[in-house]
């Protein structure tokens, strides 16, 4: 396997009672770099981001992670071990617990039962926790309650979460939703840094911020590839273009 | 700093009620009669099992109806080592009217005491991971989860009524007095047996604050917020999951044990389902996800049920029902919950008097 590849799908197929969410896609990525995915609703591109993150099993093709490991073989948490972050488009963090808590349960360790009981936070972590707050703009929240948070600081508290982890490769579905111009901003730039060290998958519908943002857009269409090119190329594209309007022209009828 | 003065005052002030309930405790066989003492000691075992109960229920959010099994289970395992004591070598009596010519073999594992105390831990434990591993690792839970420990209730009865022979039927296990040979109604026995509870109970409080302060408490407390978000960070939920339901049944085993031996008896009816309820009240009156109102809400429970029993017999259970009414309509957060915001507001009203500014009265973070 290419040595570049952190990622790679073969056929995949995801079905639920016989309709199929995702026929036959394949996708690879590079162990650095951000990609978006796009395409109309109902192409599969969240099916596809949880059969990688092992939310759903696939029903065939296969999804191969770093050298070799089959993730259709393992269970959520072993896949989050192996260094794949996941948000999902709702904000999920835990309320009841501070912002600092919440970042230090994500923070790269050992999370079993006997692990999590013997362990007490280090200085070091302390201030790995700290600078990573200022980084999501949560400077001096750190004590506050994660619940009482706006719905961007939410979002960005999650984005910091998966920072925590560590991950290698990052899966994001619609981080920018329900977020102010100032802060999509924000975002896609955080987005662009964290990238320059590891995998990212962006979930887009935003198309200003997919344009402002992506270097490399894959196209998704009914559960399968469509394209992928830079947003130029895209943009360009006949097929593309007829998805998109197609699916206007139906809206409107 | 301010905020820090402020945290160390009301820290002084808890540390001030914990040392003052501590001493009540200590000093309650002093000014009590020997019945109070005997009442007492029976709802500090009550409130050993609150205490695990809210670990399971307040804190990581899952909801059992059927915690009075491994409390019968704890009794049970007791009540056979007291009940083979009192019968000196011979068969136990409902045994013999049962027809029965030998021992079974299991209840001569309870011949020794230590044995039975290792084992009223163990078989709560073990039933609670049984059916832990196969609720929680199929991600089944809330009302589910729930209805499945109902069900433990009543199978777990009606085997236990069903095998007379070997379990004592409906009438439980009971005629026992002693204990190491030792008469178990001398006031000094009470007394000590009084002050073991207490002990118990502090260490089982203790315990349960070390856990929830450390990071598996924060587990804990996260699998409640969104397990999913638990599973995709890499923990494995399940495991949290039944590591406390074990805890848990563990300390109602405990209290189970402490229970007969000041009580004297064990039947299927202190299991049952509204025993069962009845501890899931304790907390909420007393206030989820604090220990402390566990612990409170279990003695100032029993203690208003005693109360209301001996001064209105016809209608005491009306006040019980009306006191759960109130407490769940008017305080969702329990007593502690009550105490807790008094307390806030209280500091409220001072500060707004010495000027403190708007923005800094209203942080407030509760837990």
């Amino acid at each position: 396997m290419n040595d570049h590849v952190i990622l790679r799908c073969e056929d995949v197929t995801v079905s639920f009672d016989g309709f199929k969410a995702v026929q036959g896609m394949n996708l690879e990525l590079k162990k650095r770099g951000l990609r978006f995915l796009i395409g109309p609703n109902g192409a599969g591109k969240t099916t596809l981001l949880d059969a990688v993150c092992g939310k759903v099993k696939p029903s065939g093709g296969r999804i191969v992670f770093q050298d070799g490991i089959d993730l259709a073989r393992r269970k959520e948490h072993q896949i989050a071990e192996l260094g794949i972050g996941r948000k999902f488009q709702a904000p999920s963090i835990f309320p009841t617990l501070t912002v600092e808590e919440n970042l230090e349960l994500a923070m790269r360790q050992k999370r079993g039962v006997l692990a999590t009981l013997r362990t007490r936070i280090l200085s070091s972590e302390r201030k790995l926790i700290r600078t990573r707050l200022e980084g999501i703009g949560l400077g001096g929240k750190g004590t506050l309650r994660a619940g009482g948070l706006s719905h961007g600081e939410k979002q960005w508290l999650e984005i910091g979460m998966m920072l925590m982890q560590e991950p290698s490769l990052l899966l994001l579905d619609e981080p920018a939703a329900g977020m102010t111009d100032r802060e999509t901003d924000k975002t896609g730039e955080l987005l662009q840094e964290i990238a320059q060290e590891r995998a990212v998958v962006v979930v887009e519908h935003d198309m200003e911020f997919v344009r402002n943002f992506a270097s490399i857009v894959t196209v998704m269409h009914e559960g399968r590839l469509l394209m992928e090119g830079t947003m130029d190329q895209v943009q360009a594209d006949e097929r593309v273009a007829e998805v998109y309007l197609g699916k206007r022209r139906e809206a409107t009828c | 700093m301010k905020v820090l003065q402020r945290a160390s005052a009301s820290r002084y002030g808890l540390a001030t009620a914990y040392l003052l309930a501590a001493a009540l405790l200590a000093a309650a066989p002093l000014f009590t009669s020997d019945f109070r003492l005997n009442l007492l000691a029976k709802f500090l075992a009550f409130a050993i099992a609150a205490v695990g109960l809210d670990l399971l229920w307040g804190y990581t959010g899952i909801l059992s109806l059927g915690h009075g099994v491994f409390f019968g289970l704890g009794g049970y395992a007791m009540a056979m080592h007291l009940k083979l004591q009192a019968s000196g070598g011979k068969l136990p009596d409902f045994m013999e009217w049962s027809g029965l010519s030998k021992l079974p073999w299991f209840w001569t594992l309870f011949q020794s005491f230590g044995m039975s105390v290792i084992l009223g831990i163990a078989i709560p434990s073990l039933v609670a991971l049984f059916l832990g591993y196969f609720t929680f690792r199929n991600r089944i839970r809330g009302v589910y989860f729930t209805i499945l420990t109902q069900a433990l209730v009543v199978i777990s009865v009606t085997l236990i009524t069903g095998q007379q022979a070997f379990t004592g039927g409906t009438n439980g296990i009971t005629g026992y007095g002693e204990l190491f040979g030792y008469s178990l109604a001398a006031p000094e026995m009470k007394i000590a047996l009084y002050y073991v509870t207490a002990a118990v109970l502090v260490v089982v409080l203790l315990l349960s604050r070390f856990l929830v302060k450390s990071r598996f408490g924060k587990v804990l407390r996260a699998v409640r917020d969104g397990e999913n978000r638990v599973r995709f960070l890499g923990y494995n939920p399940a495991k949290f999951q039944m590591a406390v339901f074990v805890l848990s049944a563990a300390f109602s085993g405990i209290a189970g044990m402490l229970f007969v031996l000041h009580v004297g008896i064990i039947s299927p009816s202190m299991m049952g389902i509204v025993p069962s309820i009845e501890m899931v009240l304790w907390v909420a009156i007393g206030g989820r996800g604090t220990l402390i109102g566990a612990a409170l809400g279990a003695l100032l429970m029993n203690g208003a049920k005693s109360v209301f029993s001996e001064t209105y017999p016809e209608i005491w259970l009306f006040f019980m029902g009306a006191l759960f009414i109130v407490t769940t309509v008017f305080l969702p957060r329990g007593i502690v919950g009550l105490v807790a915001d008094g307390w806030h507001r209280l500091r409220l009203l001072g500060r707004r008097r010495k000027g403190v500014p708007e923005h800094e009265r209203s942080r407030y973070s509760a837990v």
